[in-house]
């Protein structure tokens, strides 16, 4: 076990864990945060997608050592369902979701390219997702809330 | 309230006092809360399906569960449009042992025929519902029936509109006490408001917002972590456990042995997981599996049990005096529902009864089989349904329950079950079985089909769990409960009555089995043969079950008769349908797409660099269950062998549509998780077990790749029975694609996925 200081959701905590649990275990069983699921443990579909320090990781294979002194953002950080942010904006009006379980890969890397490049065209965006999973295949309507995310950042 | 606050509530609420504050009559409510045993819900009684509270508050119950299709919300749908309340006013209670009626599974497309069509579950409920507070409130008002309306949640008087009484004050916190009745009327769907609107889904926003709480965010008090570790082979046993290899590990950790079952328990869930990898379990040799390379010869070399859907005594008349025979083989592969994350349930079980929160497509069959699994009686079992990762059918759900509630009760505390990628790939799962389909097509003189053979091979092992059958699922069988075996019988001589369930008989027969026809089309002599094998693995529903195999074969072979014989694929289906309804719904498909009438291939395509090309399915689902069709527009890349699918046009007429947004949402999920089973899904596996045990290695489509664009056309006919409609499109992606790259190419794919491989040997095996 060991102390590790991070910031989650703009909240300090100090997390007692096994510093090599994936930090994805700590932010769902000892914060009881939902956004983040565990799909597959091997980064391989991006269910379990938060942001460390600005960066769309994996949580599922980060260690809690690594996340020391970091700023981590699971998509409740980005707004509620009152107060949506205008990403989650988005997908709420192109009903871009099924079951939903894949939705914090899908939007955390989605809006980590789009921010970065709010000029992408449709094919870019997908390009940009590359290795996101959606086993209900929603796609279709998660790119479109995508260009339109895109739109609004352009005006 | 928020649908957020409600979920919280219901599961909070599952320990002990149940959902206060919502209109369940308080009678239930009260026995619920006492615990067991449950109280049985009688699907008879009004009271099982509607509660009305004294505010007006009105609270639907229902069997059929939401996976993350929206069908909780139309649901919701049906209560304010039968009752006439306002939508927000409405609640819902889905899939709960203790206070919604069995329904059975949900699943087949089933939904709408059980609860919406004519004379079904909830309708038929609130339509009597609605007639009782009518008559409830002309004995109040003095008002005749006839002169009464409802509107708003109220009872109305139609010549003097001060003439009112609300719902609450009739009946409100009271049990309707009457029987559904087969006489009340429901409303017409052309008079619907509130069903026929796209309503935005309700869970979206707490999805996106990540507070949703699915099964797997069940967190209950005491609860503990378990796993559990599978057999490497299929048919492994367990030879000796050795337990001091895990007695250091941190987390408490209890070691489960049951049969062949072997499991973890430990503080944690990250301890569990390690425990579980860590564990020694030494499991007894078996013989190799039959070889993956081989499948498609194996299934057909093995004993089996036959069944005819159509026989035609005709059959070798047809072949003998036809103009020309057409013959086609197609293959298809073993899939898995590869959720995408794995399975989880959390159980309770103490003091001889048990809780069970479970992603489960059935929650009766599951605590009826789950009784029969702890050896507790089924009604000291209550399973509650929460939504989980998408399941697609029977995926690990009922599996990871069964684990969650064994380990359980080894503890004596509740514990919670997640399955790691591995387990969920190749140890948890019913497969979709993979299939071999002979196709002989004989043409008569007038240029049309006159006969259509079918004869096709399955594999088959478990299924859907029931009480007489637990050992029907991989947890069930692990605990020594029997799974029953294919028996091979004698080839019958003839179909006992026509039933097209598997979508085995094609599109264009008529179907016609002792004097009674059940088909579609025109062709009179058809003759449908399935032989059905054991299976090595698991095999059960996976979504679109047989139907989907059978199609890709039918639809590719229509096509490879239509320009064999030089015709246009849709005017060549044409000439052999006889329902308007087939006809129309690939016409309007046809009109989308704008539809260039000429016979495939295309011409003028040239042999080398990307060419393109349109294909088209079609589908009446389970011979009686909604009807489809995809048009697919293509590349094909003839160097590389790879295929990107631009467009799908697609149609659906399923009766009166509910939820317009709503019903495109499935389609066009349906088809693109086709197309990945078209093009991408096969479970491997080597001489012990399966090696799909990951995404890298089940290479299911993903973002990266192209995304198809989606125009859908919705067949909105009031005047119809309502039918199933999430599993049209998903059945014929795979034809509407293989047709296609036959446009682009003149190579024809006939085994499933079609990888670039299979693509390059189609191209080199056309003529020249």
């Amino acid at each position: 076990m060991a102390e590790i200081k991070l910031t989650v959701n703009g909240v300090a905590h100090t997390a007692a864990v096994d510093p090599e649990m994936p930090l994805l275990f700590y932010l769902m069983d000892d914060l009881k945060l939902n956004g983040p699921k565990f799909g597959c443990g091997l980064a391989q579909c991006g269910a379990c997608t938060v942001m460390v320090n600005g960066e769309a990781t994996r949580s599922c294979t980060y260690p809690c050592s690594e996340a020391a002194g970091k700023s981590v953002m699971t998509i409740e950080g980005l707004g509620t369902a009152e107060k949506p942010h205008p990403l989650q904006q988005m997908f709420i009006e192109e009903q871009a979701v099924q079951c939903g379980f894949c939705i914090s890969g899908v939007m955390l890397h989605g809006k980590e390219f789009v921010d970065k490049n709010p000029r992408a065209t449709r094919d870019e965006i997908i390009a940009g997702l590359n290795g996101v999973m959606c086993r209900c295949y929603a796609h279709a309507r998660m790119v479109r809330a995508l260009e339109r995310y895109a739109e609004g950042l352009r005006t | 309230m928020t649908i957020q606050e409600f979920d919280r509530r219901g599961f909070l609420k599952g320990l002990g006092v149940l959902i206060a504050g919502y209109s369940v009559n308080a009678e239930l409510t009260a026995q619920t809360a006492a615990g067991p045993p449950y109280p049985v819900i009688a699907p008879a009684q009004v009271d099982s399906w509607v509660a009305i509270a004294s505010d007006g508050s009105v609270t639907g119950l229902t069997g059929k569960c939401d996976f993350g299709q929206g069908f909780g919300l139309v649901q919701k749908q049906l209560v304010a449009e039968e009752l006439g309340v306002p939508f927000d006013r409405v609640r819902m209670i889905i899939c709960d042992t203790a206070f919604t009626p069995d329904q059975g599974v949900s699943s087949g497309s089933l939904g709408h025929p059980a609860n919406f069509s004519r004379n079904s579950g909830l309708r038929q409920a609130l339509a009597t519902a609605r007639e009782t507070l009518v008559r409830m409130a002309s004995e109040q008002l003095n008002v005749p029936v006839d002169d009464l309306t409802v509107d708003n949640g109220m009872v109305i008087s139609t010549r003097d509109a001060s003439k009112r009484i609300s719902y609450g004050t009739l009946i409100g916190n009271q049990r309707f006490a009457a029987t559904v009745s087969n006489r009340a009327i429901p409303r017409d769907p052309e008079t619907y408001k509130v069903l026929g609107r796209s309503i935005p889904r309700e869970d979206i926003p707490f999805k996106v917002d990540g507070t949703f709480e699915y099964v797997h965010h069940v967190r209950v008090p005491g609860m503990l972590h378990g796993r559990v570790v599978r057999p490497p082979s299929p048919d492994a046993k367990v030879v000796s456990v050795d337990e001091a290899s895990v007695s250091r590990l941190p987390g408490n950790v209890r070691v489960v042995v049951k049969g062949d079952f072997v499991g973890v328990v430990a503080d944690g869930q990250w301890q569990a997981i390690r425990a579980a990898e860590t564990l020694k379990v030494n499991w007894s040799n078996v013989a190799p599996l039959p070889k993956f390379e081989n499948i498609h010869e194996y299934v057909k070399a093995q004993p089996s049990r036959d069944n005819y859907i159509v026989r035609a005594a005709d059959m070798d008349e047809k072949f003998a005096s036809a103009r020309r025979v057409i013959t086609a083989a197609y293959k298809h592969p073993y899939q898995m529902h590869g959720s995408l994350g794995t399975s989880c349930a959390v159980a309770d079980v103490r003091d001889g009864s048990a809780t069970i929160w479970s992603a489960t497509q059935g929650v009766y069959p599951q605590r009826d089989s789950v009784a029969v699994v702890l050896g507790i009686p089924a009604n000291r079992i209550r399973v509650i349904h929460k939504e989980g990762s998408g399941c697609y059918g029977i995926n690990g759900a009922d599996t990871v329950s069964y684990d969650a509630a064994l380990l359980s009760q080894a503890v004596g505390k509740p514990v919670r079950v997640q399955l790691s990628r591995k387990d969920e790939n190749t140890g948890a799962e019913n497969y979709g079985p993979a299939y071999v389909i002979n196709l002989k097509a004989a043409i008569g003189d007038d240029g049309l089909i006159s006969a259509w053979d079918y004869e096709g091979w399955t594999l088959s092992k478990g299924g859907r769990p029931n009480a007489a059958n637990p050992g029907n699922i991989p947890t069930g069988a692990l605990v020594g409960r029997p799974t029953p075996p294919v028996v091979p019988t004698a080839t019958p001589t003839v179909a006992a009555a026509f039933n097209n369930n598997s979508n085995a008989a094609s599109a264009y027969g008529t179907g016609c089995v002792g004097g009674a026809c059940g088909g579609t089309g025109r062709i009179r002599s058809e003759r449908v043969l399935v032989h059905t094998i054991q299976s090595p693995f698991f095999t059960g529903p996976l979504r679109s079950p047989n139907r989907l195999q059978n199609s890709f074969a039918n639809e590719s072979f229509m096509d490879e008769v239509a320009s064999a014989l030089g015709h246009d694929p849709l005017i060549f289906r044409r000439m052999h349908l006889s329902d308007p309804r087939m006809i129309d719904v690939m016409h309007e498909a046809a009109v989308a797409a704008k539809w260039e009438s000429r016979p495939s291939p295309k011409r003028g395509n040239p042999r080398t660099g990307v060419v393109t090309g349109r294909g088209m399915a079609i589908l009446l689902y389970e011979g009686d269950n909604g009807y489809s069709c995809v048009i697919a527009e293509v590349d094909v890349n003839q160097a590389s062998g790879a295929i990107v699918v631009k467009k799908f046009y697609q149609s659906q007429d399923s009766g009166p549509v509910s939820n317009p947004d709503g019903l495109k949402n499935q389609m066009e999920g349906g088809t693109l998780q086709g197309m990945s089973r078209a093009m991408r899904e096969e479970v491997r596996w080597d001489d012990f077990g399966v090696t799909s045990v990951d995404w890298r290695r089940y290479n299911a489509f993903r973002f990266g790749e192209f995304v198809p664009e989606f125009v859908n056309v919705l067949l909105d006919r009031k005047g119809e029975t309502q039918m199933g409609a999430g599993e049209g499109t998903i059945t014929i992606a795979a034809a509407a694609i293989a047709n296609a790259v036959f446009d682009a190419t003149g190579a024809r794919l006939r085994e499933v996925p079609f990888t670039p491989d299979r693509v390059l040997a189609a191209l080199r095996a056309r003529p020249a």
